[in-house]
């Protein structure tokens, strides 16, 4: 590959920006790229064509490197073959693992590309014939790094040049033996929920759970789908793990009520008792910030006595308080944003205001383990929703590049948006978003990125300030950063962040902000005192602490749990810590058999995760000391050697920097 | 693990098998009919093998004998 002179960015002046005056007004929001290393992605995409054809109701997409000549490119259905020895076009992914150039490794920061110099080729330069494009790309550098699709191992360094850290991520594949045997247990455990709905159907036993009424007998059946059947013959049998009342805070320890079944789960009976100081490592409570004494809870009960509790009116209307500009103002500061708004509810934040950003004739490329919110946001925005392999960015370059070739379906009109949704940390994997090579991406491809970062806020980086502080990234290259504040902050709602531009259409299109209640004040109070410690703007280094106590736990927690030799995925420094179980009779016996021990956890299974992978969850929490966490890994200890849970096949000695190591040197080969 | 006494790796090895299988979570009374089905297959198996398979295995050596075998007498004086 030719590595040519650069001109700086600075010679692609910067989309115009309108603001946000309606759905199709594109580019309003787009971050100008001025300045900085990264902008050289797409800054050399525009250095094509002195001629600058940019202008045009569309210039986003004609601006785009793949549509400046447009001669050279061929739809594949053309049967055109690119020429010399390259595939063709249609395969040019067939190549995951070999994502990265040998080239970015060894050069300078300031050109760190994704994808070579896609751009370069341009005034004058030939050498790559019709569909250079294509054979130009470092896809085919080196086929021979090809990787198993079932691999589950995500732990490849692709473009480690993005990163400024190692970033080691586990995900150790199903041994075979587990994997026959949890399906074998699945197998046995449907025969049986076949012969009780039997029974059921025949009245032999009591039917417990809604049934058609005899009227509906020959209409469609409501209640014959896997999940219900899931739900009546598997989930109702191990119930008691879940929906446990809690009645105390749920920080570190928390008490929990007695609760017992004599109809096998159909109905509960209070005892009366209590069990107390149960170790919670279930609550989203990494900061610890759950608390009933302390600053934020004399704060927030300070407030309570000046404003009351309830509002009682929209933000728009008589809903809207000093104090929530105050916590606006505040969260912009910590996101280190222009600007930012909350909502009462998280889950809200991303169903109502999705909808809001996009609609008909955008595209939305969505993480496939995405949390619930964002799926039904995409789903009821109307926009056209496709979705990428976890966390997988040559699934995700895939998608945009087809999307920005084929344009929307039938029409091949180009897409008003491309918005890409992902989260900061998975909940249920425990790993954290590519982020430096996602925001490569939607920079090359000129696409709006929303992140989630519920998880990740105040869980991750140096100054609690969520992925984008973790990698060491720019907050202004995320254009939508959405949060909430029920985990880190121990209060309630959701946060939207980004330009002013934005905000302000927000404000007066967002369903949450228009139709919803405000937030009460003891909650926003708590979000203020809460960021303010973790910022130091309280004078103390109350909030570093918590910071360094969290990432030292989550550390010990997950080596320790490893050494035990226990399968645990997602990223090293992600204080969600999933632990496999596999089989569905372990589901419910860890939970009971831990809650047996005084450690509460949370366990999980269908349709949450994948039907043989089920898990335990821990959350680590700055709250937890040093003993707490040894009493609960010794009962985890305990508990997995009696359900037989330490499958893992993986030597525990190789420490993380020499992976990252030997990663690099095989890359280099 | 380490057991203190016979019947506590029995009851342990029980546990194992009823969590593998699954039906640790089925009512009692499910649990007593995967038992009686499985200890019947397996009686039932066990039986047939007991009976038929000295059979089999004593057809299938004279089989052998043949293929491999010299020839017998039977056939010798068949011959001559
Ligand atoms: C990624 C993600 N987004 C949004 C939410 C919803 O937030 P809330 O619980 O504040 O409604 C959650 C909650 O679990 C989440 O995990």
């Amino acid at each position: 590959m030719i590595v040519s002179v650069r001109t700086p960015p600075t010679a692609l002046p910067p989309p115009p920006c309108r603001g946000w005056t309606g759905l199709a007004n594109r580019g309003g929001w787009l971050p100008t790229d001025d300045g900085g290393s990264a902008s050289l992605l797409n800054g050399d995409a525009g250095q094509r064509g002195a001629g600058d054809k940019r202008s045009g109701k569309n210039g986003f997409v004609k601006n785009h490197c793949l549509f400046q000549q447009p001669h050279k490119y061929r739809r594949p259905r053309e049967k055109v073959r690119p020429p010399g020895p390259g595939p063709p076009h249609g395969s040019v992914f067939r190549v995951p693992g070999a994502y990265c150039c040998r080239r970015n490794m060894t050069e300078s920061s300031s050109s760190k590309l994704l994808n070579g110099d896609a751009g370069q080729r341009g005034a004058g330069d030939k050498r790559s014939g019709k569909n250079g494009f294509v054979k130009n790309h470092c896809l085919f550098q080196q086929p021979h790094k090809y990787r198993r699709p079932r691999e589950k191992n995500h732990n490849v360094v692709r473009n480690p040049g993005l990163y400024n850290k190692p970033f080691v991520e586990s995900f150790e594949e199903t041994p075979l033996l587990v994997a026959v045997l949890t399906y074998m247990g699945y197998g046995i455990l449907t025969v049986f929920g076949y012969l009780r709905d039997f029974m059921r159907h025949w009245n032999i036993e009591n039917c417990n759970v809604a049934r058609e009424r005899d009227e509906q007998k020959d209409f469609v059946p409501l209640y014959q789908d896997f999940e219900n059947f899931y739900t009546r013959n598997l989930y109702m049998r191990i119930r008691d793990n879940w929906n446990r009342p809690v009645c105390s805070v749920p920080g570190a320890k928390m008490d929990l009520l007695e609760q017992i079944s004599y109809d096998y789960n159909w109905t509960f009976q209070n005892t009366g008792k209590i069990v107390r100081d149960v170790i919670n490592m279930g609550s989203y409570n990494y900061l610890g910030f759950a608390q009933n004494k302390g600053r934020c809870a004399d704060a927030a009960i300070q407030v309570t006595e000046k404003y009351g509790v309830g509002v009682g009116s929209t933000r728009c209307e008589m809903g809207n308080l000093d104090i929530h500009e105050e916590m606006e103002q505040l969260v912009a500061r910590f996101l280190g944003v222009e600007s930012a708004m909350a909502f009462g509810m998280g889950f809200a934040t991303n169903s109502m205001n999705i909808p809001a950003l996009t609609g008909k004739g955008c595209l939305i490329l969505s993480d496939e383990l995405n949390h619930a919110s964002l799926v039904l946001g995409a789903r009821l925005s109307g926009s056209t929703i496709r979705v990428f392999k976890h966390n997988n960015m040559v699934s995700l370059e895939k998608l945009l590049r087809d999307a920005i070739v084929h344009g929307q379906p039938r029409t091949h009109r180009p897409w008003k948006k491309i918005l890409i949704v992902v989260e900061g940390i998975y909940s249920m994997e425990g790993s954290i978003v590519r982020l430096p090579e996602v925001i490569a991406l939607k920079k090359r491809y000129k696409a709006y990125l929303y992140l989630d970062e519920a998880h990740s806020i105040g869980a991750l980086g140096p100054h609690g300030g969520g992925v984008v502080d973790y990698f060491g990234l720019d907050p202004k290259d995320v254009d939508i950063m959405m949060g909430t504040f029920t985990k880190s902050f121990g209060a309630a709602g959701g946060y939207i962040g980004g330009k002013k531009e934005l905000i302000e259409y927000l404000r007066c299109h967002s369903h949450s902000a228009l139709y919803a209640t405000s937030m009460p004040p003891p909650v926003a109070q708590q979000i203020i005192t809460s960021m303010t410690t973790i910022m130091g703007e309280d004078g103390t280094t109350l909030g570093a602490d918590r910071l360094k106590q969290l990432s030292e736990n989550t550390t010990y927690f997950r080596r320790k749990l490893r050494e035990m030799g226990f399968i645990i995925y997602g990223n090293d420094d992600s204080p969600v810590v999933p632990m496999m179980l596999y089989m569905p009779a372990k589901i419910g016996a860890f939970g009971r058999e831990m809650l047996k021990r005084n450690i509460g956890t949370v366990v999980v299974g269908f349709p949450a995760t994948p039907i043989i992978e089920s898990r335990a969850r821990f959350c680590v929490s700055a709250a937890h000391t040093r003993e707490t966490l040894d009493t609960a890994l010794e009962a985890i200890g305990e508990v997995g050697d009696l359900l037989q849970l330490k499958y893992s096949r993986y030597r525990p000695a190789l420490p993380p920097a020499l992976g990252w190591m030997s990663e690099e040197s095989h890359l280099q080969d | 693990m380490a057991f203190k006494t016979v019947t506590d790796y029995v009851a342990w090895l029980y546990y194992q098998y009823l969590l593998v299988t699954g039906i640790y979570v089925l009512e009692p009374w499910e649990k007593s009919i995967f038992n009686s089905i499985l200890i019947s297959v397996v009686a039932m198996a066990v039986y047939t093998s007991y009976v038929f398979v000295p059979t089999h295995v004593r057809l299938a050596l004279q089989f052998f004998a043949g293929v491999f075998g010299g020839q017998n007498e039977s056939a010798m004086t068949l011959m001559s």
